[in-house]
């Protein structure tokens, strides 16, 4: 240890050309190869890429707990405790005393599924205590009233029932509220958050967001923030650091990388996210769908109640256009994704009609619809799923994914083969990758495969369920644009559900906001996001990162409590 | 939960009553009765028998009577008075029979359990821990080794190793100068001395198992998220691994520790048998070659018992352990 002089009063953390290495069979995986970057009292400064970028083992590499077989090849990672001695993390030994000394103590971190990063046998108490017995040896009582006061801290309901609770038994946010208490218990001068707000809602982001934001003014952290949202990126970075492919292309205070970027690989990103937040040129050209148009689906009155007694889907009334796209917005938990599969009868509803209008212009209801009509039907309409690893049998190759629905509908021999290499083309996707298997595909080649598997068919409409939600944004848009050029070849109708508000106003023509089963507000997408007339779709609206440092507004955001509607600032 | 434990017990009644009536079908299924065995077995050994004699016998034994009076006649006699009934072989009361061995079955079952876990955890965490390492493949040949050896065979080569080499007494669980005498000292030292062979030939075949079970339970919570977070707390690896993988991978196992139950009675029949071992095992065997109604009827309704007390255990073990069943 030695006193550093040469650093500023404020800096805490000063990475210098760190590199991080896989050796796998292959080769030498270089996952963060050469990164530097300070982490300074109070301020924030956010790592934003795309997956795979090395984001994610840079902040592993920081408290030496990259996962094997990754070691730190080289650099150095100085932190400045509040005595003024400086130690190198990197030469620690990452199974050692003195790191462990600094893991919790001095920097704590956070991680991106709060449920999975908990354990679900221990009660929340005795994982938040547990960095208390460590460092400072209290047990008991005492550990219980800390415990509590932290739990007052990052503002989780009635904390003497909480602390003996388990994990399952509380909401994405409030789990993730139990990390941010446990990384706060011994009073840490960094705090690292890997994704932390990645698997919440919108309106549960923005609260996770503002809490940290508060907790790091009181505390006088230094937040080092990982995050693939550049609308998040805007609203809280005071410097970003930008990854491609284990290296920095750009690091800089965040007004810079919006509004002058001087890297390429940023200049591309923030416009692939500034692309989606408006309409897409292809849409604004295009004449409007007519509205006295026969419909293709008119769902009325649809309803579903689980066994539980939960009604998922209720009294929901929507209809679909030739050749329109309808988006379904809500949170998690809204119904949105039941009440697609409702439309497939891929659960039964109990109550209402889905008339859909065949091509031979008779109205079928599928709610009740027979065998051999559904199935029929189900040709018609088809169905593209969120996960793309999920939804595609590993054990099969793509050609024969893809082939699939079309053997179903007695296609055979060349004819198949033809239209199999056509729908790869229509895709974006080489034939000549039919031999292989869908891991051997990134994320949006995997969602390119599972879009040529529903279009095979010629299906007139498809309900796609968060389509887009497991890519990164620059594939996102990509996708969308596909998804557009096919609708416009092929005169497709689409249902997208979808929890992102972006991707909905970047295609969809009229959209449908669904809150607790229910559907609050309908209208032309224009309308609905710029003059939104239920409470609850200004709430949500108001919750969505705007990638633009100079207009920060979630923390002036609206809420809706739907007992009693008030703004929360005033 | 004890309303749940209550509901449970209840719904035991009429399944062990329709597990009774299989069972008391299924002694009767082969053609033939006790005495038809017995006969056979007289006839063989070159005496003849007179036809009057056995009618007689048949009506002494009540084997005349149609068989749902049989059984009447048996399941009366256990829900009034606890008596199993007679064993046609053996002339004992069913009841004492089955006492006399069901002590030593127990406690045979409970010192293989301890043996095993006592073992084989720390070897699949050891196995896990230090995947792909020698000690992993040596943990992991031996594991298949003794899985795929049959335990008959484990029997009569270490009863042949430790008597031929090392001279010691092997089969029973006591010495000759034993076997009748009172408790005392000498017998326990004696039992100790005896007792530990049949531990580790029944053992060794599920101690394998378990080590395969432990590595692969292990293996898939070392690489969960909460391991990560519980590092990054600082928490040393020792701790760690205690606290954290190997508690949620013990969760299953812990959950079928009530499955030894109906194992005591009908476990191991064969090593018992080879090491002749005084358990129920043997019993068992003896009465389903006998069709010695009573005995092998009780036995099975015992295994039944056991089987839905070891499951209702289990299913409690779970709930203890894990908070995620007991709140659903």
């Amino acid at each position: 240890m030695s006193i550093n002089p040469n650093v500023s009063q404020n800096t805490i953390l000063t990475v210098e050309d760190l590199k991080t290495y896989f050796p796998l069979r292959t080769g030498i995986f270089k996952a963060v190869d050469g990164v530097s970057f300070e982490l300074k009292r109070g301020k924030t400064l956010c790592v934003v890429g795309e997956s795979g970028s090395g984001k994610s083992v840079t902040a592993r590499s920081i408290l030496q707990i990259v996962d094997r077989p990754g070691r730190i090849e080289g650099g150095s990672i100085l932190l400045t405790r509040a005595d003024r001695s400086v130690t190198d993390l990197a030469k620690l030994d990452p199974r050692g005393k003195d790191i462990r000394s600094v893991r919790g103590k001095e920097i704590a971190m956070i991680f991106q599924e709060p449920m999975s990063s908990l354990s679900p046998v221990h009660r929340i108490g005795t994982q938040i205590g547990e960095a208390l017995r460590i460092h400072f040896g209290i047990l008991g009582n005492e550990q219980r009233e800390r415990v509590l006061e932290l739990l007052r801290q990052v503002e989780i309901p009635r904390p003497e029932t909480a602390i003996d609770r388990y994990t399952f038994e509380f909401s994405g946010g409030m789990r993730q509220r139990v990390m941010i208490a446990m990384a706060l218990a011994c009073n840490p001068q960094v705090l690292i958050a890997d994704e932390p707000t990645t698997a919440l809602d919108v309106t549960t982001q923005a609260e996770i967001l503002d809490l940290i934001k508060k907790l790091q003014q009181s505390h006088g952290m230094a937040v080092l923030f990982i995050t693939h949202d550049m609308g998040v990126v805007a609203e809280i970075a005071d410097e970003v650091l930008v990854m491609y492919r284990g290296k920095v292309m750009e690091r800089g205070p965040v007004e810079q990388i919006f509004h002058a970027p001087q890297d390429d690989y940023t200049r591309r990103l923030i416009g692939s996210v500034v692309k989606l937040e408006k309409k897409a040129e292809v849409r604004l050209t295009r004449a409007p769908i007519a509205a006295e148009a026969a419909p293709l689906l008119d769902v009325k009155n649809l309803s579903l109640t689980f066994p539980s007694g939960l009604k998922a889907v209720d009294d929901v009334s929507l209809i679909v256009r030739p050749g329109e796209t309808l988006g379904i917005v809500g949170e998690s938990g809204s119904g949105k994704t039941t009440m697609g599969r409702c439309l497939l009868r891929i659960y039964d509803a109990q109550a209402g009609a889905i008339d859909f209008r065949r091509l031979d212009g008779r109205t079928v209801d599928i709610r009740t619809a027979d065998k051999a009509e559904l199935k029929d039907i189900r040709r018609e309409v088809r169905m593209i799923f969120q996960d793309p690893v999920g939804s595609l049998s590993p054990r099969k190759n793509v050609g024969q994914i893809i082939a699939e629905p079309l053997k179903l509908a007695g296609v055979k021999g060349r004819e198949l083969e033809d239209r199999v290499s056509e729908l790869m083309l229509q895709v974006g996707l080489e034939p000549a990758w039919r031999e292989r298997y869908p891991h051997a595909f990134s994320g949006g080649q995997r969602q390119r495969i599972g879009i040529a598997r529903a279009i095979a068919v010629k299906p007139r409409l498809i309900v796609a369920d968060e389509a887009t939600s497991a890519l990164d944004v620059s594939l996102r848009s990509q996708m969308l644009d596909l998804m557009m050029k096919l609708q416009d070849e092929l005169g497709l109708s689409y249902v997208f559900i979808s929890h992102d508000m972006s991707v909905i106003r970047y295609m969809c023509d009229r959209v449908a906001v669904m809150y607790r089963g229910r559907i609050v507000e309908t209208g032309d997408t224009d309308q609905v996001v710029n003059h939104p007339r239920h409470d609850y779709t200004r709430a949500l609206l108001s919750a969505i990162p705007h990638p633009d440092p100079r207009e920060r507004r979630i923390h002036k955001r609206f809420r809706y409590d739907p007992a009693r509607t008030v703004s929360a600032n005033g | 939960m004890l309303r749940y434990i209550l509901k449970r017990l209840l719904f035991a009644i009429p399944t062990l009553f329709a597990v009774s009536i299989i069972a008391f079908i299924i002694i009767q299924l082969p053609p033939g009765d006790y005495l038809t065995t017995l006969m056979a077995d007289w006839a063989s050994q070159g005496g003849a028998v007179e036809a009057g004699t056995v009618a007689a016998m048949r009506e002494r034994y009540g084997l005349d009577q149609p068989l749902y009076f049989q059984y009447y006649k048996w399941i009366w006699g256990i829900l009034t008075a606890g008596d199993f009934g007679i064993s046609f072989e053996l002339g004992k009361p069913v009841t004492e029979l089955i006492w006399n061995r069901l002590g030593f079955s127990l406690l045979l079952s409970l010192l293989t359990l301890c043996f095993v876990w006592a073992i084989a955890i720390p070897i699949g965490i050891l196995s896990a821990v230090r995947q792909y390492s020698i000690s992993d493949y040596t943990a992991t040949f031996l594991a298949f080794f003794f899985l795929a050896v049959p335990d008959f065979l484990m029997a009569l080569s270490a009863m042949y190793v430790m008597s031929a080499w090392f001279g010691q007494s092997v089969g029973g669980l006591f010495s000759p100068d034993y076997v009748d005498a009172g408790w005392s000292f000498g017998k326990l030292v004696d039992f100790a001395r005896h007792v530990w062979l049949p531990v580790v030939v029944i053992g060794l075949g599920s101690l394998a198992a378990l080590v395969r079970i432990m590595r692969a339970n292990l293996l898939d919570e070392l690489s969960k998220p909460y391991v990560t977070t519980a590092r990054a707390k600082g928490m040393s690896e020792l701790e760690l691994l205690i606290r954290y993988p190997v508690r949620l991978a013990l969760n299953p196992l812990i959950s079928t520790l009530g499955w030894i139950l109906p194992a005591v009675i009908s476990g191991e029949i064969i090593v018992s048998v080879v090491m002749s071992l005084p358990t129920t095992g043997p019993l068992l065997l003896r009465a389903l070659l006998t069709q010695d109604m009573y005995l092998a009827g009780s036995l099975i309704l015992l295994i039944s018992v056991l089987t839905i007390i070891g499951t209702l255990i289990s299913d409690i073990l779970l709930a203890l352990t894990d908070p995620r069943i007991r709140f659903q």
